[in-house]
């Protein structure tokens, strides 16, 4: 049996590749995202985001009260093309996650 | 656990004078970086600035096409050996890369577009890049899921690509800092000053209230290098733009190459990791109300009209989910070439901006020819053809690049 440990199961990100980061001198959460690709398959961070976290502070390196996920990426959820190809044509909406 | 801060840091210490000090870790500073300390065998002293974490800017929100198909034989020649140095870079930088050469494939559905493509294969004939004009039949045995109805003709470059663009930009930092760069993190610079005294070098104020000095300065802010500039009173023409893109949910590789459709400005491709990334024109928002302000937000507006073209010419698209949309900052350059070089009054200052939406691609190559000018007083035609002071001259045409996409 592997003895891995999976902290994003949709990018298969385990624990190693992230005290690999870790080790690199990288801190953030969106620097370990973009790193690892942890969070950016289809769950967007629901299932990681919080081991991440808590490994973060326990290292000492976020602090609880402050730390932020990464940005939240639109749709909420997945949509068809299909779907989305209905969406009217409207004037440019300024705003959501950068 | 030893923290290496192999890829640079918030706290690396910097010296009070470089020989070289770079604004910006995206993909063209860090390329720089790392052709300038692999050139000069580490002898130089170079640092680089970094406002936020590395790959921040556009050079982590990019969709990493990398193509010699341009209309402009010298973009093609550039490309050519910006592919070439591709094809080795996972093994000089250590990384992998997720390059792969599934080719770009073109389409066209006005006589104009048409007449376009059949430039470019005869130019690229010329140049010995490997492109071929199609029939819209002979695209859909490259790509079978493509409806070619109102498709005039096709081009196909199976040396064009995909990269993974994150792994891309660590790469290059960490090879820079091994060679000996300094990698400066979370750290802007606020102001660039001329040294007093008569040395044509640079002092450069740091938002930590550190200051440091260069002989020569890069700038490589891409979007953000207007306000760097007007720190010297330097005006350039180029501005940003937002450019909003998409990837879906991951499916087993079935898309070879990269498919554009030159009628709307939609491009597609299957990423390494299985998921479709495209991105498609949209209509201007008035960029050009404050050249210093950077607008990044996703729109339904962008999901629609790519949804409706996307679906048109690949209908086996109705039933794959978006999963995620984010945007980035285009350069523009108003006649579509980059602004690279020394900049009129300040010959120590380099500008490299202006890359609009192909910087990414261009980083390698880019970075190479600009180091060997600095180490090696070596010149390239690029450096007059797209220097700083060409919008000043009075034979300037103001014609560049046809072949942007976005
Ligand atoms: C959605 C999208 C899709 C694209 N698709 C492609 C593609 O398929 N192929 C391609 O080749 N190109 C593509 N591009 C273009 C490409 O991403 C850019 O041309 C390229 O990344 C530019 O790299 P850069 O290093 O010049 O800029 P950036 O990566 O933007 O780097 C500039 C850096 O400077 C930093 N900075 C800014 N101001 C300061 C300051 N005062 N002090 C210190 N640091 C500062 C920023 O934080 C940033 O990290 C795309 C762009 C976008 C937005």
């Amino acid at each position: 049996m592997s003895h891995r440990v999976f902290v994003c199961r949709c990018e298969d990100v385990t624990t190693h590749e992230i005290e690999d980061a870790l080790d690199r001198g990288l801190s953030t959460v969106e620097e370990i995202k973009r790193y690892t690709g942890l969070g950016t398959g289809p769950c967007q961070g629901k299932e990681c985001m919080c081991t991440l976290v808590g490994l973060l502070v326990s290292r000492g390196l976020a602090d609880a009260d402050a730390v932020q996920p990464f940005t939240a990426r639109p749709p909420a959820e997945a949509v068809t093309f299909g779907a989305l190809a209905a969406v009217p044509e409207s004037p440019p909406e300024k705003g959501g996650a950068s | 656990m030893t923290v290496t801060n192999e890829m640079g840091s918030a706290d690396a210490a910097l010296p009070q004078r470089a020989d070289v000090v770079i604004v910006g870790g995206g993909v063209m500073g860090l390329s720089t970086a790392y052709q300038l300390m692999r050139l000069s065998k580490g002898r130089l002293k170079v640092v680089v600035i970094e406002r936020s974490y590395l790959v921040s800017g556009a050079s982590g929100r990019n969709g990493g096409g990398v193509r010699m198909q341009w209309a402009d034989r010298q973009n093609v020649e550039l490309m050519m050996r910006s592919i070439d140095i591709c094809k080795g870079l996972a093994q000089e930088l250590g990384i992998n890369t997720w390059f792969r050469q599934g080719g770009y494939l073109f389409l066209a559905r006005t006589p104009q577009a048409e007449a376009q493509l059949e430039r470019n294969a005869e130019l690229h004939h010329h140049v010995g890049a490997p492109t071929r004009l199609l029939s819209p039949e002979a695209a859909r045995e490259i790509v079978p899921q493509l409806d070619v109805t109102d498709v005039r003709v096709a081009t196909y470059n199976p040396d064009d690509a995909v990269v993974f663009p994150w792994a891309f930009v660590w790469g290059y930092a960490a090879q820079a800092v091994k060679r000996g760069a300094v990698v400066r993190t979370h750290t802007s610079v606020e102001r660039i000053e001329p040294e007093p005294g008569g040395r044509d070098g640079f002092a450069l104020h740091l938002s930590t209230g550190e200051s440091i000095e260069a002989d020569t300065v890069i700038n490589a802010t891409g979007a953000w290098s207007v306000g760097l500039n007007r720190s010297l009173g330097i005006e350039l023409p180029n501005h940003p733009h937002r450019h909003e893109i998409m990837s879906s949910e991951p499916l087993k590789p079935f898309l070879d190459p990269l498919v554009v459709d030159l009628a709307c400005g939609l491009y597609f491709s299957q990423s390494t990791r299985g998921e479709i990334v495209a991105g498609v024109s949209m209509p201007s928002e008035g960029d050009d109300a404050d050249p210093t302000e950077i607008n990044l937000g996703s729109s339904m507006l962008f999901l629609g009209r790519l949804s409706r073209a996307l679906c048109r010419v690949m209908p086996i698209a109705r039933s794959l989910k978006v999963l995620r949309q984010w945007s980035g900052p285009y350069d523009v350059s108003p006649d579509g070439d980059a602004i690279l070089g020394r900049t009129p009054g300040f010959p120590n200052l380099i500008q490299m901006c202006g890359f609009t939406g192909h910087g990414f691609m261009m980083a390698p190559v880019v970075g190479e020819l600009v180091a060997r000018n600095l180490v090696q007083g070596k010149d390239h035609p690029v450096l007059s053809r797209w220097s700083p002071g060409r919008f000043d001259d009075p034979s300037y045409t103001g014609r560049g690049e046809t072949m942007i996409i976005g």
